[in-house]
């Protein structure tokens, strides 16, 4: 195997590493902390300065994480849903007697849903419980950027719910197993990750189907960028780009960018600047501006997977965790 | 790869004894520790091991082919355990009493995820030989169990007579002549005969002679579900021969539960093993032919309403 020149500039004396200790299912930034969702039950809360660990789930292993507001919500083999705070308190959120947590996703106004199982379950900022059963397991859910309604994917589509009316749920109908969901920042695209390494999308006004396919692994990483013209993905031996500006990707290609010969494993578009975080199998982490396509290494090949990356609000900071157990924190200089 | 973690897989009728064989296992001073997959909860846990809820959930691959057809749970249950790698040795799946083993060997070879993690070792079936017969007669599941296992656990033979026994293993050799074959009273087995078996291994796939004595064994032609085998006394050509498998597995593979063959390919030094489910084939060359060996070549299918004749007019025209 021969390895691609690597970028011309380096920055990976701006990472701060972080030891997380256990496989990194996942993670948010809660204001100034990175909170790292760990598969042994803990969390780990750290600045780059000071580091802490809490166990929301003790004895048991966290399956699924989401960022909720400025909660860190994670999903466990205990069947609890458990929200931490920057502070290291943890409240329960939901229990699923004898469960694995499938998913979990957070929405606006402190609003989180989380599935085990065919069973869907939401939580409004309120505490209102609301439940829904999927005409087969929920394998992923995303919270449309308008109203309070829920896009649920299960094998042969997505099913659109509204948790607060009785309005029958809108069933988006293809063929195969869906993975994951995603919905675009307009709220015009519903795109799903397929077991069969492929992307399926839906455009809602006219529901036209989208067939995103070529993917040599699943799509488990799908990033819209600021402005929501830019949907990357991860899957292949490039970050995949496709465009979601007004023409949206049907009939055209997309883009390629951050080319090597490993997989990308996690995608994170900044949250304000068309700039790419994409991370690979073999633990590169790079940023690739989408204007020029030039490229920035963050991190070095380490030989562990990247499991985990994403922004803070800001887009001043990214934190990145694999599956041996460690990852970073980067700065970006000023 | 033997960094790959071995999943055993258990089946068996309602009330054959899958249970206690699970229990069996789990409770044996053996010092492993498993992750066990089984769809109620209750009847199985031992300290130490982890238990997991299942729900059975067949999902169609969607490419095209009509029996590729995996267990959607499975994936998602590995996955999930593979991120806390380290706190078990293996992993056993126990299906219900009317699952169809298919779909769950075949997530072994079709999602990629698992295949790079996790190793199919055996497909272990427990059958009760007071009721075996009767179940053939009426649940095709249990003729599936049996023609697909590579280790059948004959249960229960305190509750029948001798000739009732022979009976009943003749029935289970006119349809899997091949698995290894254990007389049980209350599943009580050396845990080595049912885990680490490798029977998906192809340089573990050395010999396809029958498992059974001669003593006490009946012809049963009647079942739909048998096993045929045919032999070339020499080399087959592999420009026939694959175009000749692959097209047989397209075709026909809905009918074909298990194939295994090993072949001599002209001027090939070493042995062409392959092994399948239904239209899934796993093929590679192994090891050499040893000095003064007969190069012959053997396939073996197992299934249902299978065309002996045609099967056998296409794999000899593939004789080099």
């Amino acid at each position: 195997m021969t390895l691609a020149p690597a970028p011309s500039q380096s920055l990976a004396e701006h990472v701060v590493a972080v030891e997380a200790g256990a496989h990194v299912i996942g993670l948010a930034w809660l204001g100034p902390k990175a909170a790292f969702a760990l598969a042994d039950g803990r969390v780990l809360l750290t600045d780059g300065r000071e580091a802490a660990r809490v166990a929301p789930h003790p004895g048991g292993g966290i399956l699924v994480a989401a960022r909720a507001g400025d909660t860190l919500i994670t999903g466990g083999d205990d069947g609890r849903v458990v929200a931490t705070a920057p502070d290291g308190t943890s409240a329960e959120r939901g229990k699923e007697q004898g469960r694995w947590i499938d998913a979990v996703t957070g929405g606006r106004d402190g609003a989180i849903a989380w599935s085990a199982g065919k069973t869907v379950r939401t939580r409004d900022g309120k505490g209102q419980l609301r439940s829904f059963t999927a005409p087969t397991t929920a394998q992923g859910l995303a919270f449309m950027p308008k109203g309070y309604r829920l896009a649920i994917a299960h094998y042969n589509g997505v099913t659109l719910w509204f948790p607060n009316t009785d309005a029958t749920p809108d069933v988006l109908a293809w063929k195969g197993s869906h993975l994951g969901v995603t919905v675009s920042p307009d709220g015009q695209y519903v795109v799903t990750a397929m077991q069969e390494n492929s992307l399926h999308g839906w455009r809602l006004s006219d529901r036209k189907d989208m067939r995103m396919s070529g993917y040599p692994s699943k799509t488990r990483s799908l990033s819209w960028s600021h402005d929501g013209n830019w949907l990357a993905t991860s899957g292949a031996e490039a970050a995949i780009i496709w465009p979601f500006d007004k023409q949206g990707p049907m009939g055209r290609a997309p883009r390629e960018c951050g080319v090597r010969p490993v997989r990308v494993a996690r995608v994170a578009f900044h949250p304000r600047a068309l700039v790419l975080a994409s991370a690979y199998e073999d633990g590169t982490v790079l940023l690739i501006r989408l204007t020029d396509a030039s490229e920035l290494l963050v991190q070095n090949a380490t030989g562990a997977s990247i499991t985990a990356l994403a922004w803070d609000d800001s887009g001043r900071s990214l934190a990145f965790g694999d599956e041996a157990g460690n990852g970073g924190l980067f700065t970006l200089p000023s | 790869m033997s960094d790959k973690i071995p999943v055993t897989v258990l089946t068996g009728y309602l009330g054959a004894g899958k249970t206690t064989l699970l229990n069996r296992i789990l409770s044996e001073p053996h010092g492993k520790k498993f992750a066990v997959v089984v769809n109620e909860f209750g009847e199985v846990g031992i300290d130490n091991d982890l238990v997991v809820g299942a729900d059975e959930e067949v999902f169609e691959m969607n490419n095209g082919c009509i029996c590729c057809t995996v267990r959607g749970d499975l994936i998602r249950i590995i996955d999930g355990l593979m991120k806390r790698k380290g706190q078990f040795d293996a992993i056993i799946v126990e299906t219900t009493g009317l699952a169809d083993p298919a779909p769950v060997a075949q997530t072994f070879f079709m999602d990629e995820d698992v295949s790079s993690k996790t190793r199919l070792d055996a497909v272990v079936t427990v059958v009760d030989a007071k009721w075996l017969t009767e179940r053939l007669k009426d649940a095709p599941e249990a003729k599936n169990q049996v023609a697909f296992a590579d280790v059948i656990i004959l249960n229960k033979t305190d509750l029948v007579t001798p000739e009732e026994l022979s009976a009943v293993e003749a029935q289970i050799r006119a349809i899997n002549p091949y698995a290894k074959l254990h007389r049980t009273q209350r599943a009580s087995i050396d845990i080595a005969e049912v885990l680490g078996r490798n029977a998906f291994d192809l340089d573990r796939v050395l010999e396809l002679e029958p498992d059974f004595l001669e003593e006490g064994h009946h012809h049963h032609h009647d079942e739909d579900v048998k096993s045929v085998s045919f032999t070339i006394p020499g080399d087959v050509d592999p420009a026939k021969f694959m175009p000749w498998v692959n097209d047989l597995v397209q075709q026909e593979g809905a009918n074909i539960l298990r194939s295994k063959g090993i072949l001599a390919f002209q001027g090939e030094p070493k042995r062409f093993v392959f092994q399948g489910v239904h239209m899934i084939l796993d093929g590679d060359l192994t090891q050499d032919w040893k000095p003064g060996e007969k190069r012959q070549s053997k396939i073996v299918f197992i299934g249902r309403n299978l065309d002996r004749e045609a099967l056998n007019k296409g794999f000899l025209a593939c004789a080099a």
